[in-house]
């Protein structure tokens, strides 16, 4: 028990300790973290955490990691995934904060992340190929894909607006659908 | 008792900001304003080393923030506050979500959130590379009818590395199989050695 709790905890600090940027440069890390070398969840579960996680007040990559520890262990798994997730954050950070207040404004560590900016986009470009096949599986799908990806490009709306609007249409589109249209 | 006041600040943006890091600056501006901790403009700093660390850019905003007010029980604190929300909610809807599971409305509801999470995450994509392989300055002159920036308007030297990272991650079998930091590692220093950011 304990045992695998660490392993939680672990895990979810090297996701913490791997990922720049915003939530979604987390997708690589996690798919390749827990996804192919753990085996803790599929990458139907990965994609569905991480929509809830969108959708609820707090961190994404907490939350989502979250999600994952409770699957595994329960409450005492979520907290430790949770734990794990902050761990490398506020060790860097303090450092950072106790030693390079100018950190930012030296001109390699810019160039260095100009530089990873450009490995986080292709890294994005191929977790959302392999997001694909589970999710855009018809051409319903295809559709709300292209919609959602269009509007939040143009139009500043909250991604909570999105997942709802689209939970509900997969209800409708699916829950509802007539005979086999709603298998498919 | 300043560390209560951090732990309760925080615990707040915890329960009320949705939507990531970004989701939290609002909080932080008006945290600023009402206690006096840190400055507005020290709040830019914060981001651009929130963003410049590994980590999710809401946990290290906390951490900075929380150091800058109560030192290193600060940073602690600020951080746990703000993920507990989220936290006791995971709780909640794991429960909610296993009495349902096979529910066909909750199926239904997956079957749309999918696909539009994944285009939640294209749209996020395409923002990121917009500023990665565009120079802003010669967008927005080209956007205002002014041509003389189209030379510079793509940044060549970072096509040409994601074209080589999209050979290696997606075809080139030797490195196919590599753990993503192996790459972000080689791109910061190629970003170092051909001065990616014009620094």
């Amino acid at each position: 028990m304990l045992k695998e709790l660490l392993q939680i905890y672990i895990t979810s600090a090297r996701v913490g300790a791997l990922t720049f940027g915003g939530g979604y440069a987390m997708l690589p890390i996690v798919q390749r973290e827990v996804v192919e070398g753990k085996k803790w969840c599929t990458e139907e579960e990965v994609l569905d955490y991480y929509a809830l996680a969108q959708c609820m007040p707090g961190i994404i990559m907490v939350n989502t990691l979250g999600f994952m520890g409770h699957k595994r262990k329960g409450t005492a798994g979520a907290i430790a995934a949770g734990l794990g997730a902050v761990t490398p954050s506020i060790i860097i950070i303090t450092l950072i904060a106790v030693f390079l207040t100018a950190f930012a404004d030296v001109p390699t560590v810019q160039n260095a992340f100009a530089g990873i900016r450009v490995c986080v986009c292709v890294l994005i470009f191929n977790s959302i190929l392999k997001l694909w096949k589970n999710s855009v599986i018809d051409k319903k799908c295809l559709l709300i894909f292209l919609a959602v990806a269009i509007c939040s490009l143009v139009l500043d709306i909250t991604p909570v607006a999105f997942v709802i609007i689209a939970a509900v249409l997969g209800i409708l589109l699916h829950s509802f659908g007539k005979g086999g249209a709603g298998k498919k | 008792m300043i560390y209560l006041r951090l732990f309760w600040e925080f615990f707040k943006i915890g329960m009320f900001s949705v939507g990531g890091g970004m989701a939290t600056l609002p909080f932080l501006y008006d945290m600023s304003e009402k206690t006096g901790w840190f400055t507005r403009s020290q709040i830019a700093d914060m981001l651009a080393v929130s963003e410049s660390t590994p980590g999710p850019i809401g946990i290290n905003m906390a951490t900075y923030v929380g150091y800058t007010v109560g030192g290193i029980p600060g940073s602690l604190i600020a951080s746990i506050g703000i993920i507990i929300p989220g936290m006791i909610l995971i709780l909640i809807i794991t429960r909610i979500l296993e009495k349902f599971r096979n529910n066909r409305y909750v199926d239904g509801a997956f079957y749309g959130i999918r696909p539009a999470s994944v285009g939640l995450i294209a749209a996020a994509g395409i923002m990121v590379c917009e500023i990665t392989f565009f120079d802003e300055g010669a967008f927005k002159g080209l956007l205002g009818g002014d041509l003389s920036g189209l030379p510079g308007l793509l940044n060549y030297k970072a096509v040409i590395l994601a074209a080589v990272l999209l050979v290696l991650t997606r075809w080139f079998k030797p490195t196919k199989g590599l753990h993503p930091v192996i790459f972000i590692a080689i791109s910061a220093v190629i970003g170092i050695i051909f001065s990616f950011a014009g620094a």
